[in-house]
């Protein structure tokens, strides 16, 4: 009976054993083609690094020179999306999770939501064209690829804002009321504060694959070259995505360094808005107190 | 009809016909009639899901939050009816203050928890503010042990400790009726007396309304006790009265320990 027990305890042990390696592996495996990857950019891009291929702007067809007017194109661009989606999509989750009523409207509203976030960009692109370009004439322009990209980037925010938002315990609310606080009082003093650091992320995530993505501001804003900077909202611009596209596909003869080095710089882009928001995020928690 | 009698004492709150059902039907309270002094202690006792909660909730309309159907009858206090849809609610709970019966402190400091009702008023005089936290923490026997680190973070002190920062912090407002519900459910008995202490000492400028979780606390600091069955007011008088000679066989029972 008791050695009989013992073997089962040692039998679960082992199974959990095997199981925990084999989880092991499987997440080993799933980040080694992601630092394959950025090995591989770092290796082929690097040698193009140099001050002159991050302030000058291209020469020679693009086939040397820098990509100075793309970076601040991508800068550009993300600020843009920021000033629109950021606001727009914290406001929205804040209606849905603390005024929306419990309904089918409600219901359906956050179906559309996630399922906007699954719409391929392409599709986000035509419709900026449409609305931004066209029907409201701001032509292709910055403003116009912002606008677009706020839309692509706004679910994103709204679901992962309204989460987080979620995640701050309904008991703090009621002490708050019970205290004399009205709901925004509520919101603004306690539970905005708490849920900043998961609000950050749904921002940076969003703010990232805006600034990674061509497809949207191919119709919108982006321009194939331009031999100076955008000088306001309303003037085109180059973006790394696009200018990375332009110089893979279109332009004969490319030396393979420029293109690598564009997407390291693109990397290196989304890297430094990685580290900004994180260090942002722990300041946020060491406030936070719990 | 459960009454109090023979008491010269001033009502505070006055209850007649009080009803409530919840949403899912379930009548939570039925055709509650009470009057309850001024600065005295009154305990609401009863088995659980009597509804006690649902009765204190109801007086500072913190019910208004809950998924509450139906509310029907009276509550005054000092003579205004607070289920007037038009009420000041804000002004009602800083007038009648809660305490629940889990330490809640806010996830701010411990001096910021007991001066946030004050800034949701719009304090921000240093002076003031720092005034009122000390006040606050004194009445609610805590200042001696929290002074040295006002601005830790409030859930850095004990469960025992948090529950009279919550004291405190309801108390900054300067209420009139201090509800507590349950309010050393999840305290040592240190704490406990602690907290029955400050009740006693408090009763002299408020009126205090408390849920205690179990009998023996009504009998040691209750002047005056309810017992809630089954959302029914089975009877109300003295605290003598309902532990020495009850007037209903099931007071009886429940104070004897035989249900609940
Ligand atoms: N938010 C709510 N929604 C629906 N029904 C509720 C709600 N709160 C309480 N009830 C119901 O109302 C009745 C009274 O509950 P209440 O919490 O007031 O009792 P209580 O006397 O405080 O009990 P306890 O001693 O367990 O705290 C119960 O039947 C309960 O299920
Ligand atoms: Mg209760």
């Amino acid at each position: 009976m008791q050695t009989a027990k013992k073997s089962n305890v040692l039998k679960q042990l082992r199974i959990e054993k095997l199981g925990f390696s084999v989880l092991t592996i499987l997440s080993i495996a799933t980040v080694i083609p992601i630092i394959a990857v950025v090995i591989y950019i770092i290796y082929l891009g690097a040698p193009a690094i140099s001050w002159e291929f991050v302030s000058a702007m291209p020469s020679e067809g693009m086939r040397a020179g820098g990509i100075w007017p793309a970076i601040v194109g991508t800068f550009y661009l993300t600020i843009g999306t920021a000033l629109f989606s950021v606001p727009l999509g914290i406001a929205a989750a804040i209606y849905l999770s603390e005024y929306a009523p419990m309904n089918k409207v409600t219901q359906s509203i956050r179906l559309a939501i996630i399922n906007l976030a699954g719409i391929p960009s392409v599709v986000y692109g035509l419709f900026g064209l449409g609305l931004f370009v066209i029907f409201l004439n701001f032509g292709t322009s910055i403003l116009s690829a912002s606008l677009t990209l706020s839309i692509m980037t706004l679910p994103v925010i709204i679901s992962t804002t309204e989460e987080a938002l979620r995640a701050v315990p309904q008991s703090f609310r009621v002490v708050s009321v019970s205290l004399g606080a009205t709901k925004w009082q509520t919101i603004w003093r306690l539970v905005l504060p708490q849920a900043i650091p998961g609000i950050l992320t749904g921002v940076v995530l969003g703010l990232e694959r805006a600034a990674g993505e061509t497809a949207p501001i191919l119709f919108t804003g982006a321009a194939f070259f331009l031999p100076r900077l955008p000088n306001s909202p309303l003037d085109a611009t180059m973006a790394l995505p696009y200018h990375l596209f332009v110089i893979s596909t279109q332009v004969p003869g490319m030396p393979i360094q420029i293109q690598y080095g564009t997407v390291l710089v693109l990397l290196v882009f989304v890297l430094i808005m990685d580290i900004i928001v994180t260090m942002i995020r722990s300041h946020a928690r060491a406030k936070r107190q719990w | 009809m459960p009454g109090r009698k023979g008491s010269g004492s001033m009502d505070k709150i006055i209850v007649e016909n009080l009803s409530i059902t919840y949403s899912d039907g379930v009548e939570s309270l039925f055709d509650i009639n009470l009057r309850i002094p001024i600065h005295q202690i009154t305990a609401l006792i009863g088995p659980s899901g009597g509804g006690k909660s649902t009765f204190l909730r109801v007086l500072n309309r913190l019910n208004d939050l809950a998924d509450v159907a139906k509310t029907t009858g009276k509550v005054l206090i000092d003579g205004i009816d607070i289920l007037d849809p038009t009420l000041d609610v804000i002004a009602l709970r800083r007038k009648v203050g809660i305490v629940f019966s889990r330490p809640l402190p806010l996830p701010l400091s411990i001096y910021q928890n007991v001066s946030y009702g004050l800034e949701l008023m719009g304090e921000k005089r240093k002076m003031v503010l720092d005034d009122a936290v000390e006040r606050s923490l004194r009445l609610a026997e805590l200042w001696d042990e929290v002074k040295e680190r006002i601005h830790d973070p409030a859930n850095s002190i004990s469960g025992g400790q948090q529950q009279r920062l919550c004291l405190a912090r309801t108390l900054s407002l300067q209420p009139e009726i201090i509800m507590l519900d349950e309010p050393t459910s999840a305290l040592d008995p240190v704490s406990t007396a602690k907290i029955e202490t400050s009740l006693i000492e408090l009763k002299k400028d408020f009126t205090v309304i408390i849920a205690p979780h179990n009998t023996q606390q009504a009998g040691r600091i209750a002047d005056h006790v309810a017992f809630f069955l089954q959302g029914k007011l089975i009877e109300f008088s003295s605290a003598e009265d309902i532990f020495t000679r009850p007037k209903d066989v099931k007071t009886q029972d429940y104070i004897s320990g035989k249900f609940g």
